[in-house]
């Protein structure tokens, strides 16, 4: 017969005080949105981007937990999660009728939408704001189809420049077994069908995530974000996100 | 700093169709004249296209949703006219134009430069945002006295509608007081654009024969309307 288990003898637990953030200063990337007050803006926002497969949800549920476990409330944001026109997104991704225009500025309708309806009030209520991929997606994908840059910058001058972003690169070919790990199929718009790179749908995966990953080393250079090797196991890219994110904490905001 | 903006018109561009674009406050009678020059237009055999500010499908569905929940800031305002816009730009205005069509629209992106900027939008990011438009070959613009404007606008319809009179920016709670500093705000950034964009003033106080009348003369005047005759 199994011995029933002893409690394990433990120190009692002390509730040591959680930092608060110090608010500082903050500014959009061009011209903002109207009537927003960003010095009032004390909590912080973390862009996680990288492919579909590059482990972005995993490592922000696991920032989640770690940053709600040391005190912090977070909130999370994404691409096409406004209710504004995530229908009438999906409509048109769906029957592919829309021109890049029109589809770029849908997203950045979407984006808006979320930027004023829950970023902002939450990072002005002292949140932690994790969002799944940024403007800089959304940028990529249009610049790889050819929009032109200065038309893309002008748009999202609007967002706000977050407390840090960080780019998990992982290499296409990774990409593929991981996706094909999850659900045995390539999607139809991460493998960039619709640019007409390759009748093959793996071989235009590979080419589009190739370009994509081209875009994003080029933005970095103007948007200045933090590229994480996501070819590594999950543990150790949280352990390297985590600290990084510590001296997020511990400075004062704007800190890229 | 850089300014995005387009200053080429369709002709300029190289296009053989024309674009011409009517302007005005709501209620300045720019769908009766429009619709009444498409009629002549077409009388005499032209290829004509008309179309109408937010009249996209796809995006209608999201326009209508939102304005009913009035859940629309300035900027998202302005994104989805922005997006709606783009879609009948490249989907109809485009093609048509580079077959040879005259394209009569009732409103065109100076509508969304006065309203967005009037809602706090900045203006240099409005126009950046539609720098992809090329401008009208002519524009007109139906010119007229706000106090005309509310009595007619009142004549018609029991209730000042909920974005035309800006109530989204609390300007007063009076409906009617809000309209007028609202509608101002709106005139004050046309007039300004008609000089800058070398708009036709319409005298819209004016009987509607004669204003058609000028508008009928400017455009044979201005356009080669025999080279949009139909095969």
């Amino acid at each position: 017969m199994p011995k029933p288990k002893q409690p394990r003898r433990r120190a009692p637990l002390v509730a040591e005080p959680i930092p608060v953030p110090s608010p500082g200063q903050r500014r959009f990337y061009g011209q903002g949105v109207p009537n927003i007050d960003v010095s009032l803006l004390s909590g912080r926002l973390i862009v996680v981007e990288g492919a579909d497969g590059s482990g972005r949800s995993t490592q922000i549920a696991r920032l989640v937990r770690w940053l709600e476990a040391r005190g912090h409330a977070t909130t999370q944001v994404g691409l096409k999660r406004s209710m504004l026109v995530a229908e009438e997104l999906d409509a048109a991704k769906g029957g592919n009728i829309l021109s890049h225009t029109t589809m770029s500025l849908f997203y950045a309708t979407d984006f808006a939408d979320q930027l004023e309806n829950t970023i902002l009030p939450a990072l002005r209520a002292g949140f932690m704001v994790l969002a799944d991929r940024y403007i800089y997606t959304l940028m990529a994908r249009d610049l790889v189809r050819g929009m032109d840059e200065a038309w893309l910058r002008n748009l999202y001058g609007i967002a706000l420049v977050p407390d840090a972003v960080f780019y998990l690169r992982v290499s296409p070919e990774q990409l593929v077994q991981r996706t094909f790990a999850k659900k045995h199929v390539l999607d139809y718009w991460e493998s960039g069908m619709d640019l007409g790179l390759s009748r093959d749908m793996f071989d235009s995966f590979l080419k589009y995530q190739g370009m994509i990953a081209e875009t994003f080393q080029r933005l970095q250079g103007i948007y200045d974000f933090e590229i994480i090797d996501g070819d590594r196991p999950a543990e150790e890219v949280s352990g390297e996100l985590q600290q990084k994110i510590e001296a997020v904490l511990r400075g004062s905001v704007g800190g890229t | 700093m850089f300014v995005l903006r387009m200053n080429k018109t369709f002709a300029e561009l190289g296009f053989p169709g024309r674009l011409v674009a009517i302007e005005g406050l709501d209620g300045s009678g720019k769908s009766t004249q429009i619709h009444l020059l498409q009629r002549w237009l077409e009388q005499q055999g032209l290829r004509v296209f008309f179309s109408e500010w937010s009249s996209s499908e796809l995006v209608h569905s999201a326009t209508t949703k939102a304005k009913k929940q009035t859940l629309l800031t300035p900027t998202t305002f302005s994104l989805i006219h922005a997006t709606d816009f783009a879609d009948r730009y490249e989907r109809q205005f485009l093609p048509l134009l580079r077959a040879g069509y005259l394209v009569l629209c009732d409103r065109y992106v100076f509508t969304a430069f006065a309203r967005d900027t009037v809602r706090g939008c900045s203006q240099p990011w409005v126009r950046g945002l539609y720098s992809f438009a090329a401008l009208p070959d002519a524009t007109f613009f139906l010119k007229m006295h706000l106090d005309v404007l509310l009595q007619r606008v009142k004549s018609v319809r029991k209730e000042l509608k909920y974005f035309e009179a800006g109530l989204d920016l609390k300007l007063s709670i009076d409906p009617e007081e809000s309209y007028r500093i609202f509608q101002g705000r709106l005139l004050e950034q046309y007039l300004g654009m008609s000089s800058e964009f070398g708009f036709y003033n319409i005298d819209a106080s004016k009987p509607v024969e004669s204003q058609q009348t000028v508008i009928r003369e400017v455009l044979a005047a201005r356009l080669d309307l025999n080279a949009f005759l139909k095969d």
